[in-house]
């Protein structure tokens, strides 16, 4: 992989230039406004946010929402904040992630470097996984995962969440893996490296920056997903279930600083991965997934 | 001896890539391909809160294509989809052409533009509805700074609300979008725009010749990622309008969820499912065969 | 390193499943008070059957008025792992005992003598086919009306009794520069005032049209006057009113900004928190001409069916310590509703809760209380959201008049049967 390369040949004048800044600016305010509203509203006094502008920075700042969002706001009968649900969330997306990366990994090596007849097709099945809407699963899965006795568990999730995933994951891999040179591979094959080996030796070194581009992919949509987690996870809910309890009441009263606040908290995790591994996520995507 | 067990390595060698792979397959068809056998089952029995094997033919079909509410889902997702994949086609690549300058502080924006991508809607719906609300968002503001005459009441108009959800969708995808075609750009030789500049092109058909051709697979990644993202949102229509006002903004997720699970009429939902699932696969399957086809070549 | 976390994770995750089993002595309750006060007054029935070594093990589910936490049910039920007692409405309830889900209660409740002090329309939805199945929390009615005191004050002082009168005061208050009808446009609002609307033309009309389902009577001509009052109602809401959550609704009225708002008794916590007091600040009064009458829903739990002896004790312990009238009064207070058996004293309530206890047991014995058909307890599921349907698109002004809508409403509940 040659380094990212920062050069176009285009030149551009000052003017051009002053307008690119502008526009880039213009649009970076459009996709921070909905974080500023929530971030700015979750620091203020209930009544201030009832009461006055939700862009005006608050006349009295406070830290109690975060609090409570994070340990003391009512979730269910227990006033323990989302805390504890963190470690649910934790439990399900980590194994999940692992997992589907690897086996994607693991498919995308096989469908590339190990091709046999008929394997455009199992790839194009797998690939229509990607596009089920979710919904209609549910009841179908709930069956399955009760037969397996592992209903209401975070294996469970762990199972649903790769099922659905590796098409994705396989999709990275197998698109990344199809420009590394055969040669290579063909070449361990004669020394005598068996199948598990040339994987671990020759593919695997090479594979960071598509195993980004899956890891964050796959974090984000498992993390965020609220559906599996409700319907799932039983009473090892995770934190989106736990948000969604904090932020939607039928007849109580709405603390909506405490709702940013906790909406904030939940995000800071996907927020984090954005942040840190986003850098390599458009190196990893030109590497592979856009690539023909 | 020692030549049937080497003959077992190679035989177990041919055989292993197939075994890796054997498991993913079978989940596929059990979790994807079985599931939808089985709403397709569904879709032709009299299933009401739960699912019940009572054939009653294509009655839930007639039903489904009956209600008022199934045509607006159908006109919603057309609308919806097309501005969606236009829009958020178009911001991404302007964006990641822009970005593509030598710009300053890239660092800083590319994270930006990408992290909406990592919020649910549970976290940043209510945000947007409070924006786009007049009483308490954009509208006021603007009155407060002293705008008296502005007026936005799309969300609150069965008319202009479709249209505030699009908003809402181009904000959290685009940015996404942006990097596949920054990674795409990123990936064309230099050498070949150098040649193009000596030739005397301009900057405008330096692209519209040959950098934008030059990005097709990105372009198509970005059709399948959105559009399969078109076909799903539900998230996003219930934080933002909940179908409202109305029912001017249902869209067939949301109708589908809510015949199966909050109307108890399931034979009617998983009609409507049956119905999303031949429309993607009327979009994918050929998309696909031409993809896979190519690559074989 | 790596074996040491993968042995971790595998403990961590054996703890995860063992945990989510409930044992013996516990039951698991699914529920969607998952917030603020609500949550705070179930919290009440947790400590009691605290008191009693029972264990509660929580399982919320929050959202659209429990439609997540049916889903989720149905999802917890095929997968064979249903919940012990389950927060309940209406029709689902009864749905529920159709699958034949639902334990039977009967024992407990002739025992206690449930029948003579539980109203006879909430045993509707408590007992099926003759078996107790479900123990009712509380009854939440719907035909109320809440107004500012000063704005009504302003606008000749004296609360409408009749539909003429209700009209003149909320033109008054559109006359004072004010919005007369605070209101949040979702469907189960617009509905939530249809209801008073239909049983404001008689209490016979309501019974026929939404709880007989009577085809005459749905696209009759009542009907349609029924729709052009609520037309006309629409013609008093601000411009702003999709979407508004009903709480953003009593804010409008709590601060003067609106006159009033429709909407069931539940509006009232938002008024006291706000500082309010009833009677001074605001005033509570039934939907003009439906004195007398009483449009409720009421949340009640229901036992899932078990194999255990020990769980089943558990679900019999949780059942009578719900029907226990101090527990009653206790959770009422809290959550602002009224208690479901008519013998509870009425203490510890306030202005509001008293009046609303007292036109209960006075709506039961005269046969006046009815289901609310915007709250699931008129029709099953399909139907109340097929007049969803039409009562939303009336309100946004959708049909030429109320006999166009009255004939589309007539359609979709006969679509939706």
């Amino acid at each position: 992989m040659s380094a990212v390369s920062q050069d176009t040949a285009v030149s551009t004048g000052r003017v051009t230039r002053a307008f690119l800044y502008l526009v880039l600016l213009l649009f970076a305010l459009f996709y921070l406004l909905p974080l500023y509203v929530m971030a700015i509203n979750s620091v203020k006094p209930l009544d201030e946010i009832t009461g006055g502008n939700m862009m005006a920075l608050p006349s009295q700042w406070t830290l109690a929402p975060w609090r409570s969002a994070w340990s003391t706001a009512q979730i269910g009968v227990e006033p323990t904040g989302l805390r504890p649900y963190f470690l649910n969330s934790i439990l399900m997306v980590v194994p999940a992630v692992a997992i589907s990366t690897i086996i994607g990994a693991l498919n995308g090596y096989v469908l590339t470097k190990w091709r046999f007849r008929g394997d455009t097709w199992v790839f194009g099945l797998m690939l229509f996984s990607c596009f089920i809407p979710f919904q209609i699963v549910l009841i179908p899965m709930a069956v399955v995962l009760g037969k397996l006795g592992l209903a209401g568990s975070v294996p469970g999730l762990v199972l649903v969440h790769v099922v659905y995933g590796i098409g994705f994951t396989t999709l990275y891999f197998r698109n990344y893996y199809a420009s590394f040179p055969t040669e290579l591979v063909r070449a361990a094959m004669i020394d005598g490296a068996g199948f598990f080996a040339i994987f671990w030796r020759i593919l695997l070194p090479v594979s960071g920056p598509i195993a980004v581009v899956s890891v964050i992919w796959q974090f984000t949509n498992i993390w965020n997903d609220f559906l599996f987690g409700v319907s799932f996870g039983g009473t090892s809910q995770p934190m989106t279930v736990a948000l969604n309890n904090l932020v939607q009441s039928s007849t109580g009263v709405k603390e909506y600083n405490v709702h940013f606040a906790g909406a904030i908290l939940a995000a800071l995790p996907t927020l984090f991965v954005y942040i840190v591994a986003g850098r390599y996520f458009v190196r990893g995507l030109m590497a592979g997934s856009v690539k023909g | 001896m020692a030549a049937s067990a080497a003959d077992f390595r190679t035989r177990l060698q041919d055989w292993l890539p197939k075994l890796v792979l054997a498991p993913s397959f079978a989940v596929t068809l059990l979790f994807v391909y079985g599931f939808i056998l089985f709403t397709v089952v569904l879709s032709f029995t009299g299933s009401k809160m739960l699912p019940r094997f009572d054939w009653v033919g294509f009655a839930n079909y007639e039903k489904l294509f009956a209600l008022p509410a199934w045509h607006t889902a159908i006109v919603n997702i057309a609308i919806f989809a097309t501005l969606y994949i236009v829009i958020c086609t178009v911001v991404g690549l302007m964006l990641a052409i822009f970005l593509d300058q030598k710009i300053r502080g890239e660092g800083v924006l590319r994270p930006i533009y990408l992290y909406p991508m990592a919020l649910s809607f549970i976290v940043t719906g209510t945000a947007w509805k409070w924006f786009l609300d007049p009483g308490i968002g954009l509208e006021r503001i603007m009155h407060q700074w002293g705008w008296e005459s502005f007026s936005f009441t799309w969300i609150k108009d069965g008319e202009m609300a479709l249209y505030t959800i699009v908003i809402a969708a181009v904000w959290q995808t685009s940015g996404f979008v942006m990097a596949m075609f920054l990674a795409g750009l990123r990936g064309i030789d230099n050498e070949i725009l150098k040649a193009a500049q000596i030739d005397g092109a301009s900057n405008w058909q330096l692209y519209r010749r040959i950098v934008i051709p030059l990005l097709r697979p990105a372009f198509l990644s970005a059709f399948v990622i959105l559009s399969h993202l078109a076909i799903k949102s539900y998230d996003l229509v219930i934080a933002l309008t909940g179908g409202g006002p109305g029912r001017a903004t249902e869209m067939p997720a949301t109708f589908m969820y809510s015949y199966t699970f909050t109307r108890n009429q399931m034979g009617i939902g998983a009609s409507s499912a049956v119905i999303m699932l031949m429309t993607i696969a009327a979009i994918m399957v050929p998309y696909l065969y031409a993809e896979l086809r190519e690559k074989k070549a | 390193m790596r074996a040491g976390l993968k042995t971790t994770m595998t403990a961590l995750a054996m703890l995860a499943i063992t945990t989510s089993l409930s044992q013996a002595e516990d039951v698991e309750v699914l529920h969607w008070w998952t917030s603020g006060g609500e949550a705070a007054a179930l919290n009440v029935l947790k400590d009691d059957l605290g008191t009693k070594t029972i264990g509660w093990v929580d399982m919320p589910v929050a959202g659209g008025g429990g439609e997540a936490a049916m889903t989720a049910l149905r999802a917890r039920v095929t997968a064979g792992d249903a919940p012990t007692a389950v927060q309940m409405l209406g029709f689902d309830i009864l749905d529920w005992a159709g699958e034949g889900a639902l334990a039977d209660l009967s024992a407990t409740a002739t025992a206690e003598g449930w029948d003579k002090v539980v109203p006879t329309a909430l045993q509707a939805f408590s007992t099926s086919n003759g078996q107790w199945i479900a123990a009712p929390v509380n009854v939440h009615s719907t035909n109320w009306v809440w107004i500012n005191k000063a704005a009504l004050d302003a606008a000749g002082g004296k609360a409408p009794e009749t539909w003429e009168e209700l009209v003149a005061v909320l033109d008054a208050m559109k006359a004072n520069g004010i919005t007369p009808l605070g209101h949040g446009g979702q469907a189960w609002q617009d509905a939530t005032v249809f209801d008073a609307v239909v049983l404001g033309m008689g209490a016979d009309f309501y019974k026929a049209a939404f709880i007989d389902l009577d085809p005459a009577a749905l696209g009759g001509d009542q009907m349609a006057e029924a729709f052009n009052r609520l037309i006309k109602l629409r013609s008093y809401v601000d411009d702003n009113f999709s979407g508004r959550d009903w709480n953003l609704a009593s804010a409008m009225v709590i601060n003067g900004e609106a006159g009033m708002q429709m909407m069931g008794d539940w509006a009232k916590g938002e008024f006291l928190k706000a500082g309010k007091v009833p009677g001074a600040d605001f005033v509570c009064i039934r939907f003009p001409g439906t004195q007398g009458m009483v449009t409720f829903n009421s949340d009640q739990f229901a036992m899932f069916n078990q194999t255990d002896a020990a769980a089943q004790e558990a679900q019999v312990a949780m059942a009578k310590a719900i029907m226990d009238p101090a527990f009653q009064s206790a959770f009422n207070v809290v959550k602002g509703s009224v208690p479901a058996r008519t013998d509870v004293s009425n203490e510890a309530f306030d202005d509001c809760g008293k009046k609303g206890m007292a036109d209960l047991a006075e709506a039961n014995t005269n046969g006046m209380l009815f289901g609310s058909m915007a709250h699931g307890h008129a029709a099953p599921a399909a139907v109340k959201n097929a007049t969803y349907d039409v009562i939303t698109a009336a309100f946004n002004g959708e049909y030429a008049d109320g006999a166009a809508a009255a004939a589309a409403l007539a359609e979709a509940v006969a679509a939706a049967q």
